[in-house]
């Protein structure tokens, strides 16, 4: 294994778990904010997640008072601390781009219900 | 000390402490062993001469292989000198990259990429002409000069061979320096193809370290 493997290797994380478009999750992050360090958890729908090793990274959508945000993390950033799934969901692409022209109802996901 | 020779292994990305995903080149620097100290007094100037990887005995000149029995060390592959940051260097000392450490600022001296004959466009940065619309001069240098003149100005950028230059490039900053694995992580590229030698050294443009 060349050096570099190993130094991309010794970086990811293994907790990551398994999720992909259209799920919706949680991504607690630490944020620094007046020298004082606390987490922060953003919620929405991943609407792209994208690159690999190191390099991985998801965008999360949600709509806060009435304006779409995205955010663009790095999956095994040491800043993001953990991700969680809460919802499955069902769509048909891998990059949910349209998301941010459909407002309302037609920006719905339908969920995937977990099997019995 | 901050001079080693090292090798570059390539580029990749690491997480910093403070959480930024910065670009990296990975040097494999040192051990590196001091062959020669040269004096004042008996060579002129003031250097340290490092030696990095080793190499067949058998495969070193006999001028070489002499110089390295006369200094009592083994054969080395590469041999550079140094003139800066050299106090207390004596000969058949180790140099590694522990007195190295993040946001230490450095300059890579390298043999640059080789690109064979290369036009204006790559090698000079030329704009070149329009793709379409009937331009009919697409990547030609354009004009060589003054018709007056009734020849070229020498050093005019021309096309021509382009790489395997001694290259520096200043003023890096060292992200991670790991004694164990003797590797060098420097923010951004350095000059060459990989496995070729690179030279670290103290940077001459900084004084303080890079904050952190």
């Amino acid at each position: 294994m060349n050096v570099i493997d190993v130094l991309n290797r010794d970086q990811l994380k293994s907790n990551v778990p398994e999720f992909r478009s259209g799920d919706t999750v949680k991504v607690y992050s630490k944020v620094i904010e007046g020298g004082k360090e606390r987490t922060q958890m953003f919620e929405g729908v991943v609407t792209v997640r994208k690159g690999g090793g190191t390099a991985e990274s998801l965008t999360v959508r949600r709509v806060a008072h009435g304006v779409g945000v995205e955010k663009t993390f790095l999956v095994h950033s040491p800043r993001v601390e953990k991700i969680e799934v809460s919802k499955r969901g069902i769509v048909r692409r891998s990059r949910l781009y349209y998301l941010s022209e459909k407002i309302g109802k037609a920006a719905r996901i339908k969920e995937k219900k977990p099997a019995k | 000390m901050k001079n080693i020779l090292g090798r570059k292994v390539g580029m990749t990305s690491v997480f910093t402490d403070d959480g930024r995903f910065v670009p990296v080149t990975v040097i494999e620097a040192g051990p590196c062993t001091v062959v020669e100290r040269r004096t004042k007094e008996k060579h002129g100037y003031e250097a340290v001469a490092l030696g990095f990887g080793s190499i067949k005995k058998h495969r070193t000149t006999s001028a070489l292989a002499g110089h390295f029995k006369k200094q009592g060390v083994a054969a080395q592959r590469f041999v550079r000198e140094f003139r800066d940051d050299i106090d207390g260097a004596e000969v058949g000392q180790t140099v590694t990259v522990a007195s190295f450490e993040r946001g230490d600022r450095v300059d890579v001296v390298g043999i640059s990429k080789g690109h064979g004959f290369s036009g204006g466009i790559k090698r000079h940065n030329f704009s070149g002409g329009g793709a379409s619309h009937g331009s009919m001069i697409h990547r030609q240098p354009g004009s060589n000069g003054d018709t007056n003149a009734g020849r070229t100005v020498k050093g005019s950028r021309r096309p021509g061979h382009y790489g395997v230059d001694r290259t520096t490039h200043q003023n890096l900053e060292v992200v991670q320096a790991d004694p164990e694995r003797n590797l060098l992580l420097l923010r951004g590229p350095v000059p060459g193809p990989k496995n070729a030698l690179v030279v670290v050294r103290k940077s001459v443009k900084t004084k303080k370290p890079a904050e952190a």
